[in-house]
């Protein structure tokens, strides 16, 4: 195994030395002047018949792998490797990263192929070029844990991890952290696996001490790996929430706090809501005050507004003294039924029936006209229909009733849904439907004088 | 790390029991695959006496050094005279007389080296512009010995004679005189030959250069010369089929002619010849040579117009009755002289014809004279034909241009995507890799070393059945039977159908008549047209594009020589003389003023004209013209 180190020695004795077309000094650059200099020495033609065949040879390949002839592919792989030897620096530097894509993928799927060649393989890209080395070291890794083979994923790993060459350049450090970050996993599935271990053995037993021990160790040397990359902005569902897990059953609460604050509220991360589930749901765990539960809610209501969450935040509003929140728990439910996914949950519609009286009963008639001024164009159509009003009553007549009650309080006795539902005639429902009859004709916001 | 020199050791690894072993810097061997060091150093182990390591790593040092240098002296254009040689041999292997070899092409190379002053002559080059000593019993002069075939015969120059040159008395004079090479092996500039990095500066007006394609130049050249039946299509064919050395012809080099350097300039090659290119080195270098008269094509040879014609008509699949026309319209345009035909480099404008598009142009011409190739006229006789074949099953088949059509596109689909699959599969690169410098040595060994380990690997996953070998070299791509209905032979087929007869003489059904190109370019641009696919008929193009594939040609290539045949055929029509029909049907009947008469132009079609330049117009438009077919007369001489 050695390693072409031709990407950082950059011999100036290469076929490269007109590919810098720079006047010294002037820092300028003329790209066009190279192929102008290449067509003239070709005597005027533009490409060599090596680059035609190869690019040939190329979407030849491309095409085998997408009609999933992985034999043609592998056929024309074998002539397609030669680029690696192209004259072009260019082209033979971008080449291993399309060879280890390609050739990954054939080994993936050909039936001839097995772990052995994929490992062969993978070793011979690996050290073609140091560029690509952590980026395959980390695929292959993948691709053993695909097969299970989660030791070997684990000594790639490490071996990836320790790798340095010269400087590196910051796309790697992201990578280094990266292949610790899924070594730092591997050891949270063993110690999860040891923590089942644990939970079936009796505290007094002698072998729950050492087993405990070694759980220790382990969560020590995963949170080192796990921790450098949660630093870094990006999205890291499964590497955070490994990680909170383990310190928190180790009784660090403020470590896991900092993590899961950090990882929902830095602006450098990237918007991700599972980063303020993560941390509601730490929170609750810790029995937080229900006003900070609400500030974290809040930043999810507004990221996923459909959110299943969102009825547990509405009442959390609802049971809140302050006046605004009882008006954003209106809102919520509002914006959680704006949602196709969402016009068969009962429970968004129990609320919303239920909280519309409590509002309307509040003298809030306000709120209740400025959630649905927005809505009165369309939701009639799509939620009061008298095609839906047939079918909730089929499939769900409870669902039904709650949905005529806010129907007949938004749009009326006119509304087409609450006039069918209203017109059934059923023994368990009677008594509700003519409950509805009258909440409608108290609290209905149309023509509430009449 | 030189994995070649640790071959030798042979040892199993005490750590992982693998055999393969690399040096380290000091000379120590150590394991591959598993960087294991052992103690054994290389030295040890080759004599055993030396107990320093440190005097080793000096030793190995110096012996590595020289190694890049080690061969034989050799000049570049003695890298040419090899290939010539592989390539020469190639021919005689594909049923050349060995004439070719040992005579004309060696006679055709002494004179070039004399010419370009590198030998046979009183002052060499390399004399006049270096005043370096002159070793003339150096022991590794060994480059004329060297090749004792090729210079067998050289009592025999009989053809040098006739060349009107003074020859030098050649085995008194030296042809190289020896310079000793003093360009540090560390400079980024160097190279395997003598002469190498001066050989690839050289730039001397009139003389032309020796590269690789020139090679193939050459040969075709000789191949002329002998009258073989080999074209240059063929040639170039055979060269891409791998059956003719070219690309990596060095390879084959004698294991002492180190090539490195500015030798890769010189003799890598990542391009398949092309035909225009090729052609017009072939003239350049007859040129140069400034060889006599070449022997004279007449009827009976195998790059006369008809004999050519017949092949194509064959290789394509037309009838044979075809041939009657192709040789009226060969003997009516004149490309049938000799004195049209032969090539004569000292003539005013060296030209030679180019056989075989030529011929190919000539069935173009009469495809177009019987079916007028128009998307119309085409397939209602193609019509026509069916339905007498229907009706007369017993008798000849009239052809049908539908069915023909319908099989060789077919055909002609399944061989261009065989033969993209295998251009894309071709391997460019030589066992051998050619590197720079001493620097990039070790790299380029590497990444060779690690290429074929990759295609071990792949090739695993190939099917056992390794894909067809070498095709064997054949001047037939295609190959017509009656039985296969997918490759039904019309070769038999009759062309009653499009013929009608007239008296005592035959002439076509069909009286239309248009060209392709209408207007010839009289600009400096050097081409006399374009060929803009669009502007023309599918089946024309069809045609085009069959016979262009088939001589590895581009369309436009062989719409232009379809123009060219085209303009003399039809004189009149482009000279434009509006003269008397009395007169010009004394000198010539076929050419008839009817034809200028009856002109009728397609308003059309000439809205679309292609402006080429700003004085002329390239003739893309299809000018419908009315043969006068009373006048086209010719015998079919076996009715």
């Amino acid at each position: 195994m050695s390693d072409f180190s031709e990407e950082l020695i950059k011999s100036t004795t290469e076929d490269d030395q007109g590919e810098r077309c720079e006047l010294s000094g002037t820092g300028m650059h003329f790209p066009w002047l190279q192929k102008h200099i290449e067509t003239v020495a070709t005597g005027g033609k533009k490409e060599k018949d090596f680059a035609q065949t190869t690019s040939a040879c190329l979407s030849f390949i491309q095409e085998a792998l997408l009609k999933h002839q992985w034999q043609q592919a592998a056929e024309y792989m074998h002539s397609y490797l030669q680029v690696l030897e192209d004259s072009d620096s260019c082209k033979r530097q971008a080449a291993p990263e399309i060879i280890w894509k390609l050739g990954s993928e054939i080994l993936y799927y050909h039936p001839k192929s097995n772990v052995e060649a994929f490992n062969a393989f993978a070793d011979r890209m690996k050290n073609i070029g140091v560029m690509n080395y952590l980026k395959i070291s980390l695929q292959h890794a993948l691709y053993l844990l695909h097969h299970g083979m989660l030791e070997d994923a684990n000594r790639n790993l490490s071996q990836a991890e320790t790798w340095r060459y010269g400087e590196k350049s910051s796309s790697q450090e992201v990578l280094i952290n990266l292949i610790q970050a899924y070594k730092g996993l591997l050891q949270y599935y063993a110690w999860s696996k040891k923590k089942m271990e644990l939970s079936q053995l009796d505290k007094d037993d002698y072998a729950y001490n050492t087993a405990s021990q070694n759980m220790l160790d382990h969560s020590w040397k995963t949170s080192v790996n796990l921790g450098a990359l949660i630093q870094i902005p990006g999205v890291w569902d499964p590497f955070v929430k490994s990680y909170v897990e383990m310190l928190e059953f180790y009784g660090d609460q403020d470590g896991a706090r900092e993590v899961l604050t950090n990882y929902a509220y830095d602006e450098k991360f990237p918007s991700n809501p599972n980063a303020h589930i993560y941390l509601y749901n730490f929170l609750k765990r810790e029995k937080a005050p229900r006003e900070k539960l609400i500030s974290v809610l809040k930043i999810l209501y507004q990221i996923v507004p459909s959110h299943k969450l969102m009825l547990e935040f509405h009442r959390l509003l609802r049971k809140s003294e302050k006046e605004e929140h009882h008006k954003l728990g209106l809102e919520v439910l509002f914006a959680v039924l704006d949602f196709a996914g969402c016009t068969k949950n009962i429970t968004a519609w129990k609320y919303l029936a239920k909280y519309l009286r409590q509002t309307l009963m509040g003298s809030h008639l306000a709120w209740v006209q400025e959630e649905w001024s927005s809505r009165k164009n369309w939701w009639p159509g799509f939620h009061f229909s008298y095609f839906w009003a047939k079918s909730d009553w089929k499939e769900d007549k409870a669902l039904a009733c709650e949905k005529a009650l806010v129907a007949g309080v938004l749009s009326g006795k006119g509304c087409r849904y609450f006039r069918y539902i209203s017109k059934q005639d059923h023994q368990v429902f009677r008594k509700k439907i003519k409950r509805m009859k009258k909440l409608v004709k108290k609290y209905s916001i149309i023509n509430p004088g009449l | 790390m030189d994995l070649d020199e640790a071959k030798e050791f042979k040892e199993r690894c005490t750590q992982c029991a693998a055999v393969s072993w690399g040096l380290t810097d000091e000379g120590k061997y150590y394991c591959t695959s598993c960087h294991n060091v052992t103690e054994r150093s290389k030295e040890v182990v080759n004599t055993g006496a030396i107990p320093n390591t440190k005097i080793q790593a000096i030793n190995r040092g110096l012996k590595r050094k020289r190694k890049l240098e080690k061969g034989w002296d050799w000049y570049v254009c003695e890298g040419f005279q090899h290939i010539l040689y592989q390539q020469a041999e190639a021919l005689k292997t594909l049923g050349v007389g060995p004439e070719l070899k040992n005579e004309v092409l060696h006679n055709f190379w002494k004179r070039y080296l004399q010419k370009s002053k590198q030998a046979y002559c009183k002052n060499p080059v390399y004399t006049s512009k270096r005043k370096a000593p002159v070793l003339e019993d150096n022991p590794s002069h060994s480059d004329w010995d060297s090749e004792p075939e090729l210079l067998s015969d050289f009592s025999c120059p009989s053809f040098v004679e006739s060349g009107a040159e003074s020859q030098p008395d050649v085995h008194t004079q030296k042809p190289f005189p020896i310079i000793k090479a003093s360009q540090s092996e560390t400079a980024s500039i160097c190279s395997g030959s003598v002469d190498g990095v001066e050989y690839s500066l050289r730039k001397e007006k009139g003389i032309v250069k020796m590269t690789v394609p020139r090679t193939l130049a050459f040969c075709c050249l000789a191949l002329l010369w002998q009258r073989e039946t080999i074209t240059l299509s063929d040639l170039l064919r055979f060269v891409e089929e791998d059956h003719i050395p070219y690309i990596n012809a060095f390879q084959h080099f004698p294991e002492e002619m180190k090539l490195y350097g500015r030798d890769k300039g010189i003799f890598a090659i990542e391009s398949w010849p092309n035909y225009e290119d090729i052609y017009k080195k072939m003239i350049e270098i007859a040129t140069f040579l400034d060889l006599p008269r070449f022997p004279d094509i007449t009827e009976d040879c195998y790059l006369h117009p008809n004999m050519l014609c017949l092949k194509y008509l064959m290789e394509v699949n037309l009838p044979d009755e075809m041939h009657n026309l192709t040789c009226q319209v060969v003997k009516m345009t004149g490309i049938g002289e000799v004195d049209f035909l032969t090539f004569d480099p000292i003539a005013k404008m060296a030209k030679t014809a180019k056989y075989d598009v030529q011929a190919v142009a000539v069935i173009v011409v009469v495809l177009k004279l019987l079916f007028l190739l128009d998307d119309n006229l085409e397939w209602s006789l193609s019509n026509i034909a069916e339905k007498y074949n229907e009706k007369n099953k017993e008798d000849k088949p009239w052809f049908d241009f539908r069915k023909w059509y319908q099989v060789m596109k077919k055909s002609l689909d399944e061989k261009k995507q065989k033969w993209e699959e295998t251009r894309a599969k071709y391997l460019w690169k030589s066992e051998k890799p050619l590197y720079h410098s001493s620097i990039d040595k070790s790299v380029v060994c590497k990444r060779r070393e690690m290429v074929v380990n990759l295609q071990k690997q792949f090739s695993t996953l190939v099917d056992s059945t390794p894909t067809i070998g070498k095709k064997s070299p054949s001047s037939f791509q295609f190959n017509w039977t009656e039985e296969d209905p997918d490759r039904t032979c019309f070769h038999g087929h009759s062309l009653q159908g499009v013929l009608t007869k007239k008296g005592q003489s035959l002439t076509t059904k069909n009286s239309l008549y248009w060209l392709s190109t209408q207007k010839f370019c009289r600009s400096y641009c050097k081409h006399v047209t374009t060929y803009e696919e669009s502007n023309f008929s599918l089946s024309y193009q069809f045609i085009i594009n069959l016979f262009s594939f088939l001589l590895r040609i581009k369309t436009s290539f062989l719409h232009e020589e379809v123009s060219l045949i085209e303009k003399r055929l039809f004189k009149t029509k482009y000279s434009k003389t509006k003269k008397k029909s009395s007169r010009s049907r004394k000198c010539d009947p076929w050419i008839s003023n009817d034809v200028t008469r009856t002109l009728v132009r397609n308003t059309k079609s000439q809205a679309l004209l292609p402006t080429c330049h700003f004085r002329t117009r390239c003739g893309a438009q299809k000018a419908v013209i009315q043969k006068a077919l009373q006048e086209f007369r010719y015998s079919l001489k076996c009715e």
